[in-house]
């Protein structure tokens, strides 16, 4: 009885739960405050950490002397993470940590170690190339074409400076778990975007094997490509409780080290010549650009972005290494400042010709790998956003308020990560789905769940999931928009193998053969024989007595067979006023024209573009990490002074996802990027529409505003 | 409060950033705003000097007496988070400088940041948490109806925020909703849906008065 299904998504216009905007399943729980994160959890015993971390950016340590923090009553465990002769690369390395009864008794410990630095010079300055010397690297000319002759031959030729910052994800809820170490054994409550790999990474650390590491995690307050690997604090917190008789530890980042040292996006900054004909038409590229992402330096973002086939172009790029703490992946990494630097430089460059940037954009298609879809995305974007109505040259408004329009495009991937999903019928009709996965905030529950009752022929309550426990069928980790492909992926594969497992068990009832049958509203029946069928219930009856049906399904990310794909792209219009006199620069109204793939849940895919968006807007206006040259510390690392967009910032969000049945056809493709990666560009570019100057520098803040219209360098 | 807590929290602040050292500054710029209470208003309970050892205190939280032994330099956030038992998680921390509106509770019918009260200074308050509404509560049922939540760390402060803010506006536009709600912050990117939740928030608990 061979029974191999063929893999593949119902037809669009046939799906019962697959496409319908279900509210998230775990919306109630989360918005009652019943959802207990890893920082929530509290266990019997439980003791808290807390750190010391370096106060300078690069220094030695001479001596550290803890009797002091030791003999304070309460503290169970003191652990010295850089010991002499160690040497610190950034401001909040940690040095020591410390585990008490209570948080105020480690507080007060931490404060009490002694350290001896042997302070060292630093360098900071990643926005100044010029003071880089030794710290940058060059990655070496790329040159196509003939840039020189091109630039020589060209009617317009445009040049720019522009910079984008380094900015942190600012996760609200900081890293860290609650682990315990007893024994050869080792329980751990992370925050975390990789479940299943946790173990993995830490089991070397503390040469515990890594089956003997259990992870659990319900829920994970934000991440944003920062919270993949354990980091130190899971090999400190286990440490101090294996230190500690075993007990269970918390150990979270406070706020302030949480902004220095746990993540954040390189910035990037470069000066830009682009050459072409007074048409708007392109010729030639020549890019000189440079990046930091902390003491590991950066790589270089994808220039010229999306328009990469501009035939003539000259390209450096220099890594710059300072004494900050590294970066982590950041929601599209290097894209936003690929965007940023290219469509800058592409608004400039039609300033310059006197020509439409949204011609210009539209002109030069073929040098995109995708023209027909950026095409009809521009149309669309040109259409919600008002362009032709709204739009004016550069430079032709007078009076204290001005507004401008800008845009900016973006392209992603987000194929299917491989993972596995278990799906188990029971002969009492109760259906389990099982992956250790988790669930970020994009949804991933709710999909999972909306995919197995839709091939089970189900309601969505009548599936039971369970995630977030490595000791489940592996899950992939929650990067690179590649989730909702492969738990959909996974969860399809293995609820076809369950129901048809099924189906070998109901089909002797008919007499008939098992792909004769099929699963909808509820039933089992032989497909075209109205008369031939029965309830859920009544066909799990079937299953004998004793035993369940339970089948697994993988996603391999090289042969996904259709259920998934990657390749996006998108074109985003900022529309924005300007008041001249105090710098304010006021979101009035954002458009997105997304391209996606097949749409699990249009609510969850919206909610993806609009947060997204909104944490562009909150890095294009408001964002930026401040670090103090003379003292290499970060000046703002609270959130009074690290600013987030509040609701009042963000204005209204337009977001127009193009689910049509061709594109439903390229399979699942992940959202959570792609719609993040335009917004400097687009409110940049509206910004120098706007008041007739390029601001260089995001964030679009008074100071750079108001530094730009008085011919001030920042 | 306690005079022992001067010498303390300059030797604390010599050696680094102390919450003492933060709250009295506040307290002292705040004292003429009204923005946090003077500590000579706290409860009677809170005698003239007390710590820095742990002290006896009672909260009344969401209508129930909670006795606990904390110091005084104790937030009434961390009082619930961190020696409750069992805790109480909803309001979370994650500015802890009175930031974001992650840990707002309501305080006498106000909604407050629980990190920048004093857990001593909270005493003979009714103090509010969303453990006190039931899971299906009208506002937090407007978040799930408009997705106005991802990863949900924000929006237990953003409901309670909400429960206040409609106290005061029960019929809000979206403009007062931008600017009552100007206090909590989202890293995921819920606005939208937020705005949305307000105003159905708004209008389901106006039926449920015109009902009751």
């Amino acid at each position: 009885m061979a029974n191999t299904p063929v893999y593949n998504w119902p037809p669009m216009n046939t799906r019962k739960v697959i496409g319908k905007p279900l509210k998230r399943l775990d919306g109630p729980v989360k918005a009652s405050g019943r959802a207990k994160y890893g920082s929530d959890k509290k266990f019997p015993g439980m003791l808290f950490a807390t750190y010391l971390g370096s106060p300078h950016a690069h220094a030695r340590v001479n001596s550290i002397d803890t009797s002091e923090a030791e003999k304070i009553p309460g503290v169970r465990a003191v652990h010295v993470i850089t010991g002499p002769g160690k040497e610190i690369q950034w401001q909040g390395t940690e040095v020591a940590a410390v585990a008490a009864d209570t948080e105020e008794i480690a507080r007060d410990a931490v404060r009490r170690i002694k350290v001896d630095y042997e302070v060292l010079p630093h360098f900071v300055d990643d926005a100044n190339l010029s003071a880089a010397g030794s710290h940058g690297k060059a990655a070496g000319e790329v040159v196509q074409g003939d840039p020189d002759k091109a630039i020589q031959e060209a009617e317009v030729v445009s040049d720019g400076t522009y910079g984008i910052p380094i900015v942190t994800h600012c996760c609200l809820e900081p890293h860290g778990c609650v682990i315990s170490w007893k024994g050869d054994q080792v329980e751990a409550w992370p925050s975390t975007q990789f479940v299943t790999g946790w173990a993995g990474t830490l089991a070397p650390n503390l040469k515990v094997p890594a089956a003997n590491i259990h992870v659990l995690q319900d829920y994970i307050g934000g991440g944003f490509g920062s919270k993949f690997a354990p980091g130190a604090w899971a090999e400190i917190g286990a440490i101090l409780s294996q230190k500690a008789g075993g007990r269970p530890v918390k150990i979270f980042l406070e706020r302030n080290m949480e902004l220095e040292i746990a993540g954040h996006r390189p910035s990037a900054y470069g000066n830009i010549k682009i050459a072409g004909k007074k048409d708007g038409s392109i010729t030639a590229w020549q890019s000189s650009t440079w990046a930091s992402g902390g003491f590991p330096g950066a790589g270089s973002p994808p220039l010229p972005y999306v328009y990469s086939n501009i035939p003539n172009q000259r390209r450096n790029h220099v890594s710059v290494s300072t004494n900050i703490a590294g970066s982590q992946a950041w929601r599209a990494p290097n894209n936003q400042q690929a965007s940023f630097l290219t469509c800058s430089a592409l608004e400039d460059f039609a300033a310059k010709a006197g020509v439409d940037p949204m011609e210009v954009f539209r002109k030069n298609l073929s040098y995109t790998p995708r023209a027909e879809l950026y095409g009809y995305q521009l149309d669309k974007a040109a259409e919600l956003s008002e362009w032709k109505k709204l739009w004016k040259p550069r430079g032709s408004q007078t009076g204290a308020l001005r507004r401008g329009l800008g845009m900016g495009v973006n392209a992603w991937g987000g194929g299917g990560h491989a993972c596995t999903a278990r799906t188990t019928i029971n002969p009492d009709g109760s259906v389990l789905l099982e992956m250790g996965t988790q669930d970020l905030g994009t949804g991933t529950r709710t999909v999972m769940v909306q995919v197995a009752a839709e091939t089970l022929g189900l309601q969505p309550n009548q599936v039971k999931l369970v995630i977030g426990d490595n000791h489940l069928p592996p899950g992939g980790s929650s990067g690179g928009s590649t989730t909702v492909g492969g738990v959909s992926s996974a969860t399809r594969k293995s609820s076809m193998n369950a129901l048809y497992k099924l189906f070998d068990a109901v089909a002797p009832a008919w007499n008939v053969q098992p792909e004769q049958l099929e699963a909808v509203d509820g039933q089992i029946r032989v497909k075209g024989t109205p008369g031939k069928s029965m309830t859920w219930a009544a066909a799990c009856k079937k299953i004998a007595p004793g035993s369940k049906i339970q089948e697994t399904g993988a996603n391999e990310q090289r042969n996904p067979m259709g259920l998934n794909t990657a390749g996006v792209g998108g074109v985003q219009v900022a529309d924005v006023t300007v008041d001249t006199e105090t710098g304010q620069v006021r979101v009035n109204r954002f458009v997105a024209v997304q391209d996606c793939g097949l749409i699990i849940n249009p609510r969850l895919a919206e909610s993806q573009c609009y947060g997204g968006i909104i944490m562009g807007i909150s890095t294009a206006l408001l964002e930026e990490r401040i670090t103090d040259n003379e003292t290499g510390h970060m000046l703002n690392a609270d959130m009074e002074f690290y600013k987030l967009a509040g609701i009042r910032d963000v204005g209204d969000i337009v977001v127009h996802l193009d689910i049509r049945e061709e594109n439903d056809k390229r399979g699942v493709i992940g959202l959570g990027e792609p719609p993040a990666i335009a917004i400097c560009a687009a409110i940049g570019n509206a910004v120098a529409n706007a008041i007739g100057m390029r601001v260089p520098h995001i964030p679009m803040t008074p100071m750079h505003v108001l530094n730009t219209l008085e011919g001030r360098k920042a | 409060m306690s005079s022992k807590k001067e010498p303390q929290s300059l030797d604390k602040r010599k050696a680094g950033f102390s919450r003492r050292g933060f709250l009295g500054g506040v307290g002292l710029g705040a004292a003429g705003t009204g923005l946090l209470e003077r500590p000579a208003e706290a409860s009677p309970a809170a005698v003239a000097v007390s710590g820095p050892g742990p002290v006896p205190i009672t909260l009344t939280i969401n209508g129930k007496p909670v006795n606990l032994k904390v110091e005084p330099r104790v937030t009434l956030l961390d009082a619930m988070r961190n020696h409750m038992e069992p805790p109480l998680t909803g309001a979370k921390r994650v500015c802890d400088r009175g930031s974001c509106g992650a840990c707002t509770v309501i305080m006498n019918g106000k909604s407050v940041y629980a990190c920048t009260v004093l857990a001593i200074d909270a005493q003979g308050k009714r103090i509010e948490t969303i453990e006190s509404l039931p899971v299906n509560n009208p506002i937090s049922t407007a978040f799930v109806d408009h997705d106005a939540q991802q990863c949900g760390y924000c929006t237990p402060g953003f409901v309670m925020a909400t429960k206040a803010f409609l106290a005061e506006n029960p019929n809000p536009t979206v403009e007062q909703v931008n600017h009552g709600l100007g206090g909590n912050l989202c890293r995921c990117g819920t606005y939208m849906g937020i705005r949305q939740a307000v105003v159905q928030a708004s209008k389901a608990m106006k039926g449920a008065k015109q009902n009751g």
